[in-house]
């Protein structure tokens, strides 16, 4: 079993998982944005590899990329700062990238260091399931679960295909567009949940849009086994870049309180 | 030369996020089949004839804006969004839709807005909208980017109209068939006019629609074809827009093919005297073609295009585009390897009205 089937099966209540770009701001606030959201109960870690043409993102997500860039972020760095994740913690981490990154570096290359740095699982966001032959040779054999998305339009025969290729989790749009703080938790985020449900024994997870408590819970009610939240994070850690202890302080705060609607639900 | 699976060797393919694909699937399916109705055909025709006036139009953009657009109409779209960098794909789009009656989004970079404010203006004046893009390096790569985020949250109704042999498939293809009027009406022009099909064939590559359009009705002939990229201030100083002699392959906007980038596969920043071929990527056919040597790619520097552009206003009466520029600079500097009887076709892909003022500013005469 890998680490992240581990974390959904062993659970008995759905997770919180949390998202930051890597390198955002910089290395070392970085890995303290990410200690702050384990400790206060983030149970994966989504890690987003900065890319300078991030085109399923919308602008939240888009800055934290140019920020961890003009800090200097490399794939080594991002490697750098899930070594230093698992020198204080344990729960899986999931890379979000672009496919391009992973090219660059060589397919093989790149699973190889993921995996020796401690990476459980990773999701390319613009690979889709037609485009992913020369990957999954690799993912495959490297212990790594790859990671795919499906959204509303996925259609029967690509959802199967889909679903040949998936492992850890299935990661499910809540809606048509890019990454982004929504107010409400759009109409289609539950109907897509109940819609899959029936179709996989993949644990579903919920991104996109993503960013209350309440839309957990929502999400939770309808089947799902874990809300994604990113964007809502990313602004946290914008807001307080040059303020290490405010942005610890709130990063933990928001952590505790999606945590809280994880366990509401378990206890309903 | 078909595209098997989207693939143009090992070149194109459809790196998109999956809210894509479903919009993707749709195009290539409908395509098939409009483009083979002879209504649409038809239709086509009379517009590239009676309204942009081929075989003599103003700019090669309208044969593809025309065909997006009609086949989008065809397709039940409400709404049409372009990327454009200096202006010439948003206006031709722009015209397009409002021939057609399709209300137009064009995204373009702050950067390029600055510089290009008579197109602006023009687009606007046809009632299409200007968004601005603030993201990046707020230039061409960057309204691709937004006009594609903008895509995935509205295929459902809207067409993306894109400008180039670029993007996942089918665009490739959707626009090389739409541009390979341009060498259809070369090979009727030639023999006519000599008798013979063309020796040599040059053409200015950004994205490389103009010159797919004129390279691929000669492909299995006995014709030598050059494609030219922009140089800039030349390929060691890392600023240029030559993607296919100083790039290497990788994903970008969707497609595998030939493009600039970093170190840790990064896309670079670009230069180019000319807006229309300032782009990091390129169509993946020619990435094809290249890598089996049937077109030659060379890198013309911006100095080399200026003089060019200079020459062929003196000599022929005829401003060029800064972009075709390119490929007329190509042909000077290529000029000792004709034979005396040799036909070369050098694609004037647009006119080069918009330069003027950049020109004579470059004169120290602000216009």
């Amino acid at each position: 079993m890998t680490r992240i089937e581990e974390a959904f099966s062993s659970a008995g209540r759905p997770l919180f998982i949390a998202f930051i770009v890597a390198g955002d701001p910089d290395l070392e606030r970085s890995v303290a944005a990410a200690r702050a959201l384990i400790e206060g109960g983030a149970d994966i870690i989504e890690l987003g590899v900065p890319f300078s043409d991030p085109v399923a993102d919308g602008p939240v997500i888009q800055r934290a990329d140019v920020r961890a860039l003009e800090a200097g972020a490399t794939p080594e760095m991002v490697f750098e700062i899930v070594r230093r994740i698992r020198q204080f913690s344990t729960v899986p981490v999931v890379l979000l990238t672009y496919y391009n990154i992973v090219h660059h570096r060589g397919i093989s290359r790149f699973y190889r260091e993921a995996g020796v740095a401690g990476v459980d699982g990773i999701l390319i966001a613009d690979m889709p399931v037609e485009e992913s032959g020369p990957v999954m040779k690799v993912a495959a054999k490297s212990g790594i679960d790859q990671i795919y998305m499906v959204c509303e339009t996925t259609s029967p025969d690509r959802l199967e295909r889909i679903l040949e290729n998936a492992k850890g989790f299935l990661y499910l749009v809540s809606h048509m567009g890019v990454t982004g703080v929504l107010s409400a938790l759009p109409s289609g985020a539950t109907a897509i949940v109940r819609d899959i449900r029936g179709k996989t024994r993949l644990p579903l997870a919920v991104g996109f849009g993503v960013a209350t408590p309440a839309h957990a819970e929502e999400l939770y009610q309808a089947g799902a086994d874990a809300a994604i939240a990113g964007s809502v994070i990313v602004e946290i850690i914008e807001k307080y870049k040059d303020d290490p202890e405010s942005m610890r302080e709130s990063l933990k705060k928001y952590a505790i309180s999606m945590r809280a609607a994880t366990n509401r639900r378990a206890g309903a | 030369m078909s595209a098997k699976m989207g693939r143009f060797g090992k070149f194109g393919g459809q790196y998109v996020p999956e809210a894509l694909m479903a919009a993707l699937i749709e195009l290539e399916g409908s395509y098939k089949t409009i483009s083979r109705d002879k209504k649409f055909v038809g239709e086509l025709q009379n517009y590239l004839k009676n309204y942009a006036g081929r075989p003599t139009p103003l700019t090669h953009k309208l044969n593809n804006t025309l065909g997006q657009a009609l086949l989008a109409k065809y397709m039940g779209k409400t709404r049409l969004i372009a990327e454009t960098g200096a202006g010439q794909h948003g206006v031709a789009t722009a015209i397009a839709g409002a021939m057609l009656n399709l209300p137009v989004e064009v995204y373009m970079g702050e950067e390029d807005i600055a510089r290009q404010r008579l197109n602006v203006f023009r687009m606007e004046l046809m009632g299409a909208k200007v968004v601005p893009v603030s993201t990046g390096s707020r230039t061409l790569k960057d309204a691709v980017n937004e006009a594609l985020r903008d895509w995935v949250g509205n295929s459902a109704g809207t067409h993306y109209l894109i400008g180039s042999v670029v993007g996942p498939h089918p665009f490739p293809l959707i626009v090389r068939d739409f541009q390979t009027v341009i060498g259809r009406e070369v090979r009727q022009q030639s023999m006519k006019a000599e008798g013979r099909l063309p020796d040599r064939l040059i053409a200015c590559v950004g994205g490389g629609s103009n010159a797919i359009g004129l390279f691929h009705p000669f492909i299995r002939d006995h014709v030598t074809m050059t494609g030219a990229e922009a140089g800039g201030h030349g390929l060691q100083t890392g600023e240029h827009g030559a993607t296919l002699c100083g790039g290497s392959p990788g994903v970008l906007h969707g497609a595998f093919s030939y493009l600039l980038q970093d170190e840790n596969g990064q896309i670079a920043g670009t230069h180019s005297i000319s807006a229309g071929l300032d782009y990091p990527g390129v169509g993946p056919e020619h990435s094809m073609l290249k890598d089996t040597g049937r077109v030659d790619y060379v890198a013309v520097h911006d100095d080399e295009a200026l003089s060019a552009f200079r020459y062929l206003a003196r000599r022929e009466g005829i401003i060029p585009a800064m972009e075709s520029a390119h490929a007329v600079a190509a042909a000077i500097r290529m000029k000792d390897e004709f034979a005396r009887d040799d036909i070369v076709v050098i694609n004037l892909s647009g006119r080069g009205d918009k330069d003027v003022a950049g020109v004579a500013a470059l004169q120290g005469g602000a216009l």
